[in-house]
């Protein structure tokens, strides 16, 4: 008889029966000019507008049509200002974040869509830092509708935007322990706390043992 | 007389300074109280439980007097974890989970996400025409009955009860067809990665040609309640004010960012899927304010009825096409069909399965267990809601699940513009504003 709740699930508190299936993280390469379709004039522009452009790009990929610049997180605000003032990308769309627990040192990746109205046209800036200084500049200064999106990802992952001007969690509790979509977090299994009681996390409050 | 304290309308003593609990009835009392101190200003606390926040949104307001000077919203009060929920099933179950973020447009979500997951593949071109063709059809009809509910509950919020029965009952109509065509009302799950979930029933084409025509009569109805209905202009006109820049700088997209003028539309800007082939119009006002967005959205009704009637008459020419890809290591394998007792299990596909041939068991029993594997990388798809734009970011392993699924929600982006709209305004603005934003928590919160 199993010790980890009704369903029997144990690691990843996976309870959908796929268990046994193993994540395997594979790296994109980075691509080298041309990098085809209006990709090669953004980066001629940038380089054109911000001198440190070769020190400040970590790598370039250019995905299924996409194309992604991997920013330096110190070089990262003073890119984005340039982005929006001289390459007109209006708009930072949102903050995403990901967790590759098996990339060290880089661990957690702030994933950024902007988008220019006036070019019509999109990029994505990533920038990835360790799990133990998990600081990234904000971004609230330049584009205001960061913000939120920040927040966001520090709830979720626990990465610390530098400046914000009030980084707390915005969809999970004030007081909540952890950030729920990391990788070592688990799908349910946790208990909830409220105005003193505890409450047992679902596949714990019934026992079919 | 004894005396009678109510648990639930008190008032306490706490470091910030007095606080009262309100739950309706009670206001004499709280007059009577309040008129006691000096003091002017008051934090209120509007929601998460009030009629009209659009669901669960906390808005907490700082008032002198009734003047707003400070607003910010507290959300997060829907939050289920759909996120992090489809990293733990295989890409096409992601569809079900998806459907139910923002519940008032769920094939948008379901569409957005199966986008997402076709790039991440490498069919976007391999989708049948068919298929793309119903999901454009389907799109319109749920911006159409999602528009209906942000007419209906904003004209509602503020005191006009007949435009939200009649929203309502058009809505109806839109969503007999939603039931029509995928058995359900709502969260279809309809949308499927390499096309949709079935093909359309006999004789949908017919009653779709019937409602667009009641649609399109009654829309002028509820035009009419309110357009020109000078109570309605008078709390909308100039109230919730948020030009381009403001717009721009929060990310704002949608009818609030048409209300300033600007035609961006993603259906014109960057079409997907097929949105190039249809006529249509991007409605705009200048005014930047409550009245325009709702006017914007009135208009939007009718592009949307242009845009189904060209799906129709494609739908026709495209008869027995089939909705999903050939690719068979992709295309879900399970068949569905209406009978007389509702929607199951089609019988020729479960023939096929166990009477003809091995090959489609074995495909069948590896789809449907455990996915397809889409080839490691990440992409991002966005398309036009009625709320605004819709993103995906999808990030692919190379595993039959995702690895990560973000929801770029366009009323979480929306929302961040409140403070914006209603700081320096009347309490009861706030309401108008808010719904011209039009949020729906269940998009916000994920």
């Amino acid at each position: 008889m199993s010790e980890n709740g009704m369903f029997g699930a144990s690691g990843s508190g996976d309870t959908s029966g796929f268990g046994g299936l193993v994540n395997t993280t594979t790296v994109i390469g980075s691509t080298q000019r041309p990098f085809g379709s209006y990709f090669d004039q953004v980066a001629d522009d940038l380089e054109r507008a911000y001198p440190l452009f070769s020190d400040a790009i970590e790598k370039v990929v250019v995905d299924r049509g996409e194309l992604t610049l991997f920013i330096k997180r110190d070089r990262l605000f003073d890119v984005a200002k340039i982005l929006r003032d001289q390459l007109k990308f209006e708009m930072c769309i949102g903050v995403s974040g990901a967790h590759y627990p098996d990339e060290s040192g880089r661990e957690l990746h702030a994933v950024y869509s902007l988008l220019s109205i006036t070019r019509n046209q999109r990029i994505r800036l990533e920038v990835s830092v360790s799990d133990k200084d998990s600081h990234v500049p904000s971004l609230v200064e330049v584009w205001a509708g960061t913000n939120w999106h920040e927040r966001e990802t520090y709830d979720m992952f626990g990465i610390v935007f530098d400046n914000h001007p009030g980084l707390t969690r915005i969809l999970m509790p004030d007081d909540w322990p952890g950030h729920p979509q990391r990788k070592d977090y688990p799908l349910g299994g946790i208990e909830i706390e409220y105005k003193g009681a505890t409450i047992p996390a679902p596949s714990q409050r019934r026992s079919y043992k | 007389m004894t005396t009678f304290t109510d648990p639930y309308a008190s008032s306490q003593e706490t470091t910030e300074g007095r606080v009262y609990s309100l739950t309706g009835g009670d206001w004499d009392s709280l007059v009577t109280e309040i008129g006691a101190t000096k003091e002017e200003r008051v934090v209120l606390n509007m929601g998460p439980q009030h009629p009209s926040t659009h669901g669960v949104l906390r808005l907490i307001l700082e008032l002198e007097g009734e003047t707003v000077t400070e607003t910010r919203c507290g959300i997060g009060y829907l939050h289920t974890g759909i996120e992090k929920n489809t990293e733990f099933r295989n890409w096409t179950q992601g569809v079900t989970f998806v459907t139910r973020m923002d519940y008032l447009s769920p094939i948008f979500n379901e569409t957005a996400y199966c986008l997402g997951v076709e790039k991440l593949l490498g069919i976007t071109n391999d989708v049948t025409e068919r298929a793309t063709v119903i999901r454009v059809m389907m799109m319109e009809f749920n911006r159409i009955s999602s528009h209906m509910v942000a007419l209906g509950t904003g004209a509602l919020e503020l005191g006009a009860l007949s435009p939200m029965i009649f929203a309502f009952r058009e809505r109806e109509k839109v969503l007999d067809v939603f039931e029509m065509i995928s058995g359900l009302r709502m969260n279809m799950a309809y949308v499927r990665p390499g096309g949709v979930a079935q093909d359309l029933p006999q004789g949908a084409l017919a009653k779709i040609r019937e409602t667009i025509k009641e649609l399109r009569h009654n829309f002028k109805d509820n035009e009419k309640l309110l357009i020109s209905n000078s109570i309605w202009i008078k709390r909308t006109q100039g109230i919730g004010y948020l030009d381009l820049a403001g717009c721009t700088t929060l990310g704002i997209t949608g009818p609030v960012l048409r209300s300033t003028g600007l035609a961006w539309d993603l259906r014109k800007a960057q079409p997907y899927c097929g949105y190039e082939d249809y006529q249509f119009d991007i409605p705009t006002t200048d005014t930047c304010d409550v009245y325009g967005r709702f006017l914007i959205r009135m208009q939007e009704l009718e592009q949307s009825l242009r845009i189904i009637e060209q799906c129709v008459t494609k739908l026709e020419k495209l008869e027995g096409q089939p909705v999903m890809v050939a690719d068979k290591k992709i295309a879900w394998p399970s068949q569905l069909s209406i009978g007389a007792d509702g929607m199951g299990n089609s019988l020729n596909h479960i023939r096929e399965i166990m009477g003809e041939s091995m090959e489609a068991l074995i495909h069948h029993f590896k789809l449907v267990t455990e996915g397809f594997r889409v080839p490691a990388g990440q992409v991002y798809t966005s398309i036009e809601s009625p709320r605004g734009e819709l993103g995906v970011h999808l990030v692919s392993d190379g595993g039959t699940r995702p690895y990560r699924v973000h929801f770029r929600d366009p009323s979480f982006n929306n929302l961040q513009s409140t403070a914006a709209m209603c700081e320096g305004g009347q309490i009861a603005d706030v309401i108008a504003a808010v719904a011209s934003i039009d949020p729906v928590m269940g998009g916000v919160d994920r």
